[in-house]
């Protein structure tokens, strides 16, 4: 039982974490309409970033903010330079010009930081375990994720439904001609956008940097996560980006932990050992397909564009 | 009909015979790695034309291609592995199960569109990447090595190298002649149609979910027999024959080489193939006046810093490939 509150609060906190990547992922494709698989690459970059700057500067704090403003103008020169011409063309065309992205950025890094990955070492205050329940302890940095992550997604709404800003995002996503037609600057509001969905990558990037190892291709595997949620929240939906990201970070988490278990009360012991770590991983993409049979479109389809 | 001798198909009949003339070039100058390099090139060109197959002609912009060849190489592999080496179960065994996949994955995936699609087919892959990942008795995540090649009895040796090349690029020739009589029958008609408006097929009475399915299905099942190749190949398979971004770069090849053109992805998987091991020698040569031998050969190593901004140029202004480029046609 232990085990489980701890496991659920790993799943929840994977799950904020794909929150952060699949909400930028989710925003830039429902604004501009651009598939980016380059995305992942911005988290790598946050995470380098954080490294380099808190190993300069001696503080993680201040190390993850400057990574963040970093990050943040990375996204925006990206768009500035590349993506901008990419808009209104095939998806295809998006697929082919930011997975070649994603090449020149993971060897940028390796020209750069080099082939080793590195480390983020957290500030030793983050490095204990509290007790949160009786029995119950918890590495205190993991909490710090899961808080910030949330305070970020509050942020991240406050933004979107109560600023100017965010009822231009919002105009935007929902008729981009009419946004320009009332004299908006439409290149502007994409750059601000792209920098912006940069950002959070880069702090999903940075915040992921202290457990495990820094490392080129690090954003790969979970932006083929981040897609998976965005599928099935509904690609464009940010409320559904944030659902499905939860879902999909609790299962993946106590089902990489109990499938196994579970395994083996119906098979021998070592049929289950073996094909535990093959069919946990494959849970969640069950599931996508699951959601994908009742509801082609997500759970939370934006719009009928 | 048209007249047959056009720039494209002089440079089918170039390309074809250049592939046919490798081994005796590599057999004339000793040089089999150049061999080998082709197999694969071939071998991959394979696998690029049945993705054209559903990308170019049917619209359906599968990310997720090199699952199959995942899985044709995973037949042989664990077949193999199992002691079962006759070529005659193995191969339509590998074409059966990657069938049988695409057959999953396309009735799922083909309920949806556009971007859908696209992550849909990218997750299905990645799934049977990690499922490969957790295959301990077949190598996990470092693979294992295939001692014996698929055995085709007093037919033909497939451990004799220019005997194997022959047979790929025979099976590669076959292939686009299949795409090409597909692509130009009634069946091809429907599923180009539904590429270009799939409501109106509808309309006139196609059920285009079962045309583009069964389309889906073929093209899975060749690039198994691809995959199926490709593990005799390298006498090895591991998870990483079918890491995403083989897929990409299978993409790239067909887009590369001309979307919606029966030859243009065997043009494109030469062309990547070459680039690829020509880049660093060429990089290497433009920066060595400027920056002397030992810098110039370390500037080299990063070869797909020009790489994957030459996607992006190709995607922005090469948009019909190496075959628009020749007939001056523009794809969109």
């Amino acid at each position: 039982m232990l085990y489980f509150i701890e496991q659920c609060l790993n799943g929840v906190q994977l799950g904020m974490l794909l929150f952060l990547l699949a909400a930028g992922l989710t925003l830039i494709f429902g604004i501009m309409d651009l598939v980016n698989l380059a995305h992942g690459s911005l988290y790598m970059i946050g995470a380098y970033f954080a490294a380099t700057f808190a190993a300069l500067t001696g503080s993680f704090i201040a190390g993850a903010l400057l990574a963040l403003l970093a990050t943040l103008v990375v996204g925006m020169a990206v768009e500035v330079i590349a993506m901008r011409r990419l808009y209104g063309r095939d998806h295809l065309d998006h697929v082919l010009g930011t997975f070649g992205l994603l090449l020149f950025f993971n060897e940028l890094v390796r020209l750069i930081w080099g082939p080793a990955g590195m480390t983020l070492p957290l500030p030793s205050q983050m490095l204990t375990a509290i007790e949160l329940l009786p029995g119950v302890y918890y590495p205190v940095y993991r909490l710090v994720i899961i808080a910030a992550t949330m305070a970020v997604a509050l942020l991240l709404y406050l933004l979107v439904m109560r600023t100017r800003i965010g009822m231009l995002i919002r105009a935007g996503a929902s008729n981009r001609e009419m946004v320009g037609a009332l004299g908006i600057n439409i290149k502007l509001l994409y750059t601000l956008v792209f920098g912006l969905g940069a950002a959070l990558a880069g702090f999903a990037g940075l915040m992921q940097a202290p457990i495990l190892t820094v490392q080129i291709g690090m954003g790969e595997n979970i932006l083929i996560l981040a897609f998976v949620v965005i599928i099935i929240g509904g690609i464009g939906s940010i409320r559904g980006a944030l659902v499905a990201s939860i879902f999909v970070g609790l299962i993946d988490t106590v089902g990489r932990a109990f499938l196994p278990d579970l395994l083996r009360l119906f098979l021998s012991t070592n049929a289950a050992s073996s094909a535990g770590p093959a069919i946990s991983s494959m849970l969640i993409y069950v599931l996508m397909a699951a959601i994908l049979v009742v509801r082609p479109e997500g759970l939370f389809s934006a719009s009928n564009r | 009909m048209t007249t047959w001798l056009t720039a494209r198909n002089a440079l089918v009949v170039g390309v074809v015979a250049l592939l046919a003339l490798v081994p005796v070039y590599a057999a004339t100058t000793g040089n089999y790695f150049l061999m080998s390099l082709f197999t694969r090139i071939v071998i991959l060109a394979m696998a690029a034309v049945s993705l054209n197959l559903i990308m170019g002609f049917g619209g359906m912009v599968s990310f997720g291609h090199a699952a199959y060849l995942g899985i044709g190489g995973y037949v042989i592999g664990i077949l193999a592995k199992e002691g079962v080496n006759s070529g005659f179960l193995q191969w339509p065994l590998a074409l059966a199960v990657s069938a049988l996949f695409a057959l999953i994955v396309g009735a799922l995936s083909l309920r949806t569109r556009g971007v859908y699609f696209i992550m849909i087919t990218l997750a299905f892959a990645q799934m049977v990447y990690y499922v490969a990942i957790g295959l301990d008795r077949y190598g996990g995540d470092d693979g294992m090595t295939i001692y014996k090649r698929s055995q085709f009895g007093d037919w033909i040796s497939l451990s004799n190298k220019t005997a194997f090349y022959y047979l790929c690029l025979g099976l590669l020739l076959v292939t686009a002649y299949l795409v090409w009589r597909i692509v130009n029958s009634r069946f091809g008609m429907v599923i180009q149609g539904a590429r270009s408006n799939d409501r109106r097929m509808r309309a006139i009475g196609f059920p285009t979910y079962r045309y583009k399915l069964v389309c889906f299905v073929i093209a899975g099942a060749i690039c198994g027999l691809a995959g199926a190749l490709l593990a005799n190949h390298t006498d090895f398979i591991s998870p990483a024959i079918m890491h995403w971004t083989r897929s990409g770069d299978l993409i790239v090849m067909a887009v590369l080489g001309g979307m919606g053109t029966v030859f243009g992805p065997v043009f494109g998987a030469v062309a990547l193939v070459a680039l690829e091991e020509a880049l660093p020698a060429v990089i290497r040569a433009v920066t060595l006046p400027f920056l002397g031998g030992d810098a110039a050969a370390r500037v080299a190593e990063y070869w797909q810093l020009v790489l994957g901004p030459l996607f992006l140029l190709v995607v922005l202004y090469a948009r019909g490939g190496i075959d628009g480029l020749i007939t001056g046609a523009r794809r969109g």
